[in-house]
């Protein structure tokens, strides 16, 4: 042997076993003999498990066929499906007006999608709700009449609310709009209550009107959590301040519904809408069922989101309340441009997550009969001519949840780690 | 409130509007006021509805005969029981759903929560995605899709398959023999009553022995032998009788023996596989919250990964673990409400049926409610004490 100096070594590669494709199977698959039972014996359990899903779905299943027994005796029959697909998404809308649900959707996954990037989160937002709400309910109404009232409201809670945001940042022109607007709102309310302004309504109808009851699948699922969560977000901010507040009564109403509501299932709450609430109201007076079931979801949205956002409120440290006391702001000021913007930037990845919660929590309101996307899924398989294949339905209707959960199940993981950007090490 | 913590004296003298104490009281008594007047409004519409559309109030109906059929009870229920007996024996059907699926859900979901983090990429991959897949749809489709895959996938009561000769599996459930009714069952559950404190007696001594000696006791061991050994005993003792009601085919379905029903088993199954999923996360990230330095001190001690986990990981991470856990086992009580839509008899069912006989929504809504927060609260108050238990015990 001649001695080499060890500079001029010549260096080996790494053993074949350890690095590439086989380190990797031997580290992560065969780094010992259980392991590697384990992995030989989920190997096989895995295999025969998609061999035989495959076959059934794939290999064996059948597209298309006038009706159910010609997919006896074979495998999948997605012909269901196919057929079926416009009533699971749609439900009892007219069918040849489904384009308006379909709009709908869209119009919604946009407004979805575009909330999600933070490049949006200003202004623009508002707006984009505030159209996209509307051509929402267009399209699934046909037609919206808007009485003079419910305008001249809308004129005093928004001139009210910037009278009672702006006080302090605006310049005095901006001041004395948002006093015109609300002034407008409250002198025309007064006459049209004592009679002087005439029940004027503002009637937009492109479309054939269609009851709520017509309405059905993916739409109604969509608008239920959509909205339940949006006229919930508000209601739950009062709730948690309210928690949070030093007022004794205050405190004690807002604890007692808070634990009342998370207390029961869901489907007491939509058993009580639905039995209950017709009790509830003035003799003669009736409510839509399907404003029934989205006022339940809200009242349990709402208990739960205030929970969230006090999470939100404790996170913060006590120097913010006392910095904005000592600043000399009044109660509203401090909580809505101190707190808030702050406490509800924490609890943004938690809210999405209860969004998906509630998307799921949907399906729900069939107990109470409204035609959601389960139910509309459900009711495809009544008829008598395509009985006997509910694994495909149920299956299809999985998969259309799991993609609208898994993604904004990914994208809060998302927004967790790119909100906390700012606080890592 | 800050004000208060001045002296009293010497506050400064302000106009009653801008006090803000006196301000607090005013705005308080005005919401409370409103909060009045919205439930006096509802209450006088409430009464109205009800004294038109002549439907009684008061819980009178709680002892009238109920009239309708109870497919699955715990205690013995005719359509001719009371109300009151149909409604207990839904809230006993909830309480057994309920307490079943908490226990194997934890079970379950704790092993996924394992396997997640387990060396062997295709078990971890493959918890992941059992993770992904049942938690990401909703409960009340597993519950639809599991309750009609038992029902259209298995055979008819005549086309049975039959286990053993005396276990029958069909779509009316799961037919299976039980022993007679005989005293002695009474003394066996006194004697597995005695088992179990007496394996808690010797888990205390052989525990206190340990750390004052360091000898090992076999405890698990021991605890089985006790908690199966006594009541066996005592059925040795008892002459040992072995008479068995068998299932039988007679007419178009089984009788005899007892049953599993299929509602029943649908709803425990997806209970079960919806919330491990979530508890498999729980469990995870509870592990995954404990320093790295626990995991590799166990490894130096040259414990087994089995130990490590039974032993140093698991006791720790249980303090990140029981808050979340705590409204998992709140949400499958909850969740077991959904037994309605597939047709099993539990607390929701059974006070439903009532509500559409009886017309009186109010107090059967008032029963329900209750029920739930009594239930609640109680798994609430359960797992605080345990919470506290295991707290971390600092100086």
């Amino acid at each position: 042997m001649t001695d080499v100096p060890a500079g001029e070594r010549q260096q080996l590669p790494p053993p074949a076993t350890d690095s590439g494709a086989l380190g990797w199977l031997r580290r992560n698959l065969f780094s010992s003999w259980g392991n590697a039972i384990t992995t030989v014996v989920l190997l096989f359990l895995l295999l025969w498990l998609v061999t035989s899903f495959l076959n059934w779905a794939v290999v064996n299943a059948v597209w298309t066929a006038p009706n159910g027994q010609a997919c006896r005796g074979h495998g999948a029959c997605w012909a269901l499906i196919h057929e079926k697909y416009r009533f699971i998404f749609f439900g009892t809308f007219p069918y040849e007006q489904q384009w308006r649900p379909l709009l709908a959707v869209i119009i919604m996954i946009v407004m979805l999608v575009t909330s999600a990037d933070r490049r949006m989160w200003n202004q623009r937002l508002l707006w984009i709700w505030g159209t996209g709400s509307f051509l929402t309910f267009l399209l699934m109404f046909g037609q919206i009449h808007i009485p003079l009232g419910l305008i001249l409201f809308v004129a005093l809670a928004v001139g009210g609310l910037g009278m009672l945001l702006r006080s302090t940042v605006a310049k005095p022109t901006e001041i004395a709009g948002w006093r015109t607007l609300a002034a407008i709102g409250a002198i025309g309310i007064v006459l049209r209550l004592t009679g002087v302004l005439p029940p004027w309504s503002l009637a937009l109808a492109p479309f054939s009107y269609v009851e709520t009851s017509l309405w059905g699948g993916l739409p109604v699922t969509l608008i239920l959590a959509t909205y339940g969560l949006v006229f919930a977000f508000p209601y739950g901010i009062l709730l948690a301040l309210g928690r949070r507040s030093n007022l004794p009564l205050i405190k004690g109403l807002c604890v007692g519904f808070i634990e009342l509501i998370r207390g029961v299932p869901l489907i007491s709450l939509l058993i009580m809408a639905s039995v209950m609430l017709p009790l509830f109201l003035p003799t003669g007076m009736s409510i839509d069922k399907f404003l029934r079931a989205l006022v339940a979801v809200i009242f349990f949205a709402g208990a739960y989101i205030a929970e969230i956002i006090r999470g939100g409120l404790q996170s913060l440290p006590k120097g913010q309340f006392e910095a904005a006391d000592a600043m000399g702001l009044n109660y509203f000021q401090k909580t809505t441009l101190i707190i808030l913007p702050q406490a509800l930037r924490v609890v943004i990845p938690p809210l999405i997550n209860t969004f998906i919660g509630f998307f799921k929590d949907t399906s729900l309101v069939l107990i109470i009969g409204i035609f959601d996307f389960l139910n509309a899924a459900n009711q495809a398989l009544v008829d008598p001519n395509w009985a006997g294949f509910p694994s495909e339905v149920y299956l299809f209707a999985a998969f259309v949840y799991f993609c609208f959960c898994f993604s904004m199940s990914r994208y809060s993981k998302y927004l967790e780690v790119e909100l906390n950007k700012g606080t890592r090490r | 409130m800050a004000v208060e913590t001045l002296d009293s004296t010497t506050r400064p003298k302000v106009a009653p509007w801008n006090d803000p104490v006196v301000r607090g009281w005013v705005f308080q008594i005005v919401i409370v006021g409103l909060v009045g007047l919205l439930a006096w409004f509802l209450v006088t519409n409430t009464l109205e509805n009800l004294a038109r559309q002549k439907i009684a109030s008061g819980y009178d109906y709680l002892s009238r005969e109920a009239g309708f059929e109870i497919g699955d009870s715990m205690i013995p229920y005719s359509p001719a029981s009371t109300y009151a007996r149909a409604i207990l024996v839904g809230m006993l059907n909830t309480l057994k759903v309920a307490v079943l699926g908490i226990v194997l859900s934890t079970i379950l979901g704790t092993l996924i929560g394992i396997g997640r983090l387990s060396p062997n990429w295709l078990l971890s991959k493959i918890c992941e995605w059992y993770v992904e897949a049942f938690r990401n749809v909703p409960l009340l489709l597993w519950l639809f899709l599991f309750y009609k895959l038992i029902s259209e996938a298995f055979p008819g009561p005549r086309q049975a398959i039959s286990l053993l000769g005396s276990l029958f599996l069909s779509n009316r459930g799961l037919y299976f023999p039980v022993p007679l009714a005989d005293p002695i069952h009474h003394w066996m559950a006194v004697g597995l009553l005695v088992g179990v404190v007496a394996a808690f007696v010797v888990k205390r001594w052989a525990k206190r022995r340990q750390e004052a000696t360091g000898l090992p006791f076999p405890t698990i061991r021991a605890a089985i032998a006790l908690v199966i050994g006594v009541p066996l005993v005592v059925w040795l003792l008892g002459g040992a009788p072995h008479h068995m009601s068998w299932p039988e085919l007679k007419g178009f379905n089984f009788q005899g023996g007892t049953v599993i029903q299929p509602e029943f088993t649908a709803l425990l199954v997806g209970l079960v596989i919806y919330t491990s999923a979530f508890i498999a996360e729980i469990v995870r990230s509870g592990i995954l919250a404990l320093n790295k330095g626990q995991s590799e001190a166990a490894m130096a001690l040259g414990l087994s990964r089995a130990q490590s986990m039974r032993l140093v990981l698991l006791p720790q991470a249980m303090r990140v673990i029981v808050p979340p856990m705590t409204s998992q086992y709140l949400n499958i009580t909850k969740n077991s409400s959904l037994a309605i839509a597939i047709g099993y008899p539990d607390l929701v069912a059974a006070v439903n049926v009532t509500i559409n006989q009886t017309g009186q929504a109010i107090e059967n809504i008032l029963i329900i409610m209750a029920a739930f927060l009594t239930v609640s609260l109680g798994i609430s108050a359960f797992m605080n004490w345990y919470n506290k238990r295991i707290a971390l015990r600092e100086r």
